[in-house]
């Protein structure tokens, strides 16, 4: 469960976010869509808890991960150690069935520089969802990847957080991958930007029974 | 490897080409008549014995060089205010002559030991704290975010985080330091010690023996070439495998 409610954020002189506040339950997955450029990623931000900066509050669960639009990897060390040294609480087991989940296994001992793009992402997928978060916070994670490789992450996020369910909230600017992946989706909007008007919500009883 | 003796050949066929220039031993000795000597002086013992105060001492200052500029410059990097701060310092202390800092320290700390190794540091710190600065201003800041959300603790985020992004930089610290430093321990040793290849070259500049002011710094600069070629190099290799996997 995480509670947003952001009063405002300005850079220097300029306000950037008014006025928005939603809260996601465990199990839920919203989408966050807006134009580029319009602050979803300063919003996640604030979530993330990088930067606290803001008027208002965000309470969020201690159990954070993030996949961001980069891989954002350890590339000095072996993929299994990417995950391992994120989650020192998990055995070799469990970070190898991590990797096997986003089918990476025979790749463990392989640096990230060794991996192609779409295993790159695969691994960080792995890595977010290997702590069993609470809160799982995506930055546009299928940007930048050809129409397949996009298709197979969005399955494998899909099966991923049907798994262990945390409260989901993804930015993307892709209209086709929120209706796919989301239970509910909110718009960002104006300058500074806020909430727009709710769009038509996928059914909930599909994706999430705890609403 | 191939080239690297190719390449210390030609330096030794230069040396050659002007001794027989020269053609006067008291001034430029050949390279093979240094060879006596040099066996004299190592089988006696007194070449091991000054080359081992010499490396000591600067092992010493080069492990103490590294620590501190490394602290420093991680600081510096890292925090803008203790930068704001600490920067005109580090301006006046690279700008302070050698020379300067350690006939200070001999006055104030007295002819001893830890006066040598405390000039000898105090002139290295601000090369290592400038490099080691600029490599933590070019750390990755996504990096730093992703660490910070998994909650990664300070410990690991300095070993598995910012230690590897700063490879190179400790790299290039380390190997100019390790030049810059024996150069200035001879300087400190040649001023005020009664040991050491410093004060060895001292003897022999009184003496206006060329020879064996040329064993003695040879046989160190061959011990340095050992250093890099088995410590530095292998180390490099290593911590930049992911590089070239």
């Amino acid at each position: 469960m995480i509670q947003v409610d952001v009063a405002s954020k300005s850079y220097g002189e300029t306000r950037v976010l008014q006025d928005i506040h939603f809260s996601v339950s465990a199990g839920e997955t919203l989408a966050v869509l807006g134009p580029s450029g319009i602050g979803k990623s300063t919003l996640l931000r604030l979530i993330s808890g990088i930067d606290d900066q803001f008027e208002g509050e965000i309470i969020r669960p201690k159990r954070i991960a993030m996949v961001f639009q980069e891989p954002t990897l350890m590339l000095w060390r072996s993929a299994l150690d990417n995950i391992r040294l994120i989650h020192p609480h998990l055995s070799r087991a469990e970070a190898h069935d991590a990797l096997e989940m986003v089918a990476l296994v025979d790749k463990a001992d392989l640096f990230p520089g060794q991996l192609s793009l779409g295993q790159q992402r695969r691994l960080a997928l792995a890595r977010g969802f290997a702590g069993q978060p609470e809160l799982l916070i995506m930055d546009e994670p299928f940007v930048s990847l050809d129409a397949e490789t996009a298709d197979q992450m969005i399955a494998l996020t899909e099966a991923l957080i049907a798994q262990s369910r945390p409260a989901t909230i993804f930015v993307t600017h892709a209209a086709a991958e929120a209706k796919r992946l989301a239970t509910r989706t909110l718009s960002l909007a104006g300058s500074p930007a806020t909430l727009a008007p709710p769009m038509s919500p996928k059914s909930v009883s599909s994706k999430g029974d705890t609403l | 490897m191939l080239i690297r003796i190719a390449s210390l050949f030609g330096l030794a066929a230069l040396w050659v080409f002007a001794a027989w220039l020269t053609d006067d031993a008291q001034v430029l000795p050949m390279p093979q008549s240094l060879l006596a000597p040099f066996w004299h002086e190592a089988t006696t013992g007194t070449l091991p014995y000054h080359l081992g105060k010499t490396l000591m001492r600067v092992l010493w200052a080069f492990g103490l060089a590294m620590s501190l500029g490394l602290c420093l410059g991680l600081v510096m990097g890292l925090y803008r205010r203790v930068d704001l701060w600490l920067d005109p310092w580090l301006v006046v202390f690279l700008n302070l002559p050698a020379l300067v800092l350690i006939v200070l320290c001999y006055l104030w700390i007295g002819l001893n030991e830890m006066a040598a190794i405390v000039a000898v540091t105090l002139n290295k710190v601000p090369n290592v704290t400038t490099v080691i600065r600029e490599g933590a201003r070019a750390l990755d800041p996504q990096l730093k975010a992703m660490a910070q959300i998994f909650g990664m603790s300070p410990t690991r985020r300095l070993r598995h985080i910012i230690l590897p992004q700063m490879a190179p930089f400790i790299a290039a610290a380390a190997r100019s330091g390790l030049a810059v430093i024996w150069k200035i321990v001879l300087v400190v040793e040649f001023l005020g010690r009664s040991d050491g290849v410093g004060f060895q070259i001292h003897l022999y500049f009184q003496l206006f023996d060329v020879g064996m002011v040329l064993v003695y710094s040879l046989s160190f600069i061959l011990v340095m070439l050992i250093i890099e070629w088995t410590l530095l190099q292998p180390w490099e290799a290593r911590v930049n495998r992911w590089r070239t996997a």
